[in-house]
């Protein structure tokens, strides 16, 4: 085999991968060990001089071409725009770790409480039923499992958060639209 | 005489509330990001309106700006995402590379010069026509590589895409400009 030809991806055709190795060649990217072989190649065979020369042309080429120029404006332009903004704080300033660990805190603790709940009022002495689920559904009583104290409470702290969520959500939408 | 400010020396002084101290930047990246805005936006005006919305974008999230990469990388960055957004919203014609009208506007291009124009004009020049003739992609890769001095893979950062793919890219992109260069710009190919 070919070192220079090693690597490829399958399906490549022979002149596209002479190209790739040029092209790594002139941009320095090639190993010592491939730009040995293809100086090698270089010195021995006319085709790799010749699609060398042409690819060189097209690098220097690209190397020549010049940056445009915005108006001369441009910078007292961007200077009087940002002259009416503030720099806006961190990411890492405005979004405590300490907050993220109490929310998610929160929830495990709710999680836990919960299981234990449910674990703690099962039948362990059951003997199940020949029905695959093993419930009646339309035995359960729901009004009683949301008649309970702790749900209530647990419900009205989520709405309560959800709209300091909101709120947050909105204040920051309002400054947004006034700083344009 | 006094040494050129680095970027990052900059940008602690604009932090600490010397918020001129921002046109050093600008003045040393605006071309730069100039010229990547008209790779994406085929118009100088829209192209500059873009490239001001960029600078004011990085100015207004410099308090995030880590120092982890350069700050050109970075700034190169919010330019992609902000051309980007801008043709969305705008529904721009996007000159994709199997778009026939490229070839259309070029054809027509160089349809209204007589062999004299053509042969005055420069190397540079067809190259970098041929460049606006490239896809936004094809056209950012070269000229990130090329003239933004990034590596392949703060390219990669900028484009959020692997290494790999944008090495693939590149070789890709430069095999279409020598096509484009050959196809439109014959006669100024053979003079090179």
């Amino acid at each position: 085999m070919d070192p220079l030809f090693d690597n490829l991806p399958p399906g490549h055709e022979f002149e596209e991968d002479m190209e790739l190795r040029l092209w790594e060649y002139i941009d320095g990217l090639s190993t010592d060990q491939e730009r040995s072989a293809i100086e090698h190649m270089l010195v021995e065979h006319a085709e790799w001089r010749a699609k060398y020369k042409e690819l060189l042309e097209v690098h220097r080429g690209i190397e020549e071409v010049e940056l445009e120029q915005p108006s001369m404006r441009f910078t007292r332009n961007v200077m009087d725009e940002i002259a009416r903004l503030q720099i806006a704080p961190a990411t890492r300033n405005y979004i405590n770790k300490n907050i993220i660990y109490g929310i998610a805190a929160f929830f495990i603790t709710v999680i836990v409480g919960f299981l234990g709940y449910g674990i703690s009022q099962m039948e362990w002495s059951s003997t199940g039923s020949d029905s695959l689920v093993g419930v009646d559904f339309s035995s359960v009583d729901y009004s009683r499992m949301f008649n309970n104290n702790f749900v209530n409470g647990f419900m009205v702290l989520n709405i309560i958060l959800g709209l300091m969520l909101l709120d947050r959500y909105l204040g920051q939408r309002k400054k947004e639209w006034q700083a344009a | 005489m006094q040494a050129e400010r680095s970027d990052i020396e900059i940008i602690e002084q604009v932090l600490s509330g010397d918020h001129a101290a921002y046109a050093v930047l600008v003045n040393r990246y605006q071309s730069y990001v100039f010229t990547i805005a008209l790779r994406y936006v085929k118009g100088r005006e829209d192209a500059e309106e873009v490239a001001q919305d960029i600078f004011v974008k990085a100015y207004r999230a410099l308090a995030d700006f880590k120092g982890g990469s350069k700050f050109s990388t970075w700034l190169y960055t919010i330019a992609t995402t902000t051309c980007i957004t801008f043709l969305r919203k705008k529904k721009l014609e996007t000159y994709s590379l199997d778009n026939e009208k490229v070839f259309a506007v070029a054809d027509n291009f160089d349809g209204g010069m007589n062999a004299n124009q053509i042969e005055q004009k420069s190397k540079v020049n067809m190259v970098n026509r041929a460049i606006q003739l490239l896809s936004p992609d094809d056209a950012q890769v070269i000229t990130l590589f090329y003239k933004g001095e990034q590596s392949l893979e703060e390219i990669a950062q900028i484009m959020g895409k692997e290494p790999n793919t944008v090495k693939v890219q590149l070789h890709r992109a430069r095999i279409r400009l020598k096509e484009k260069m050959q196809r439109h710009f014959a006669a100024e190919v053979n003079d090179l």
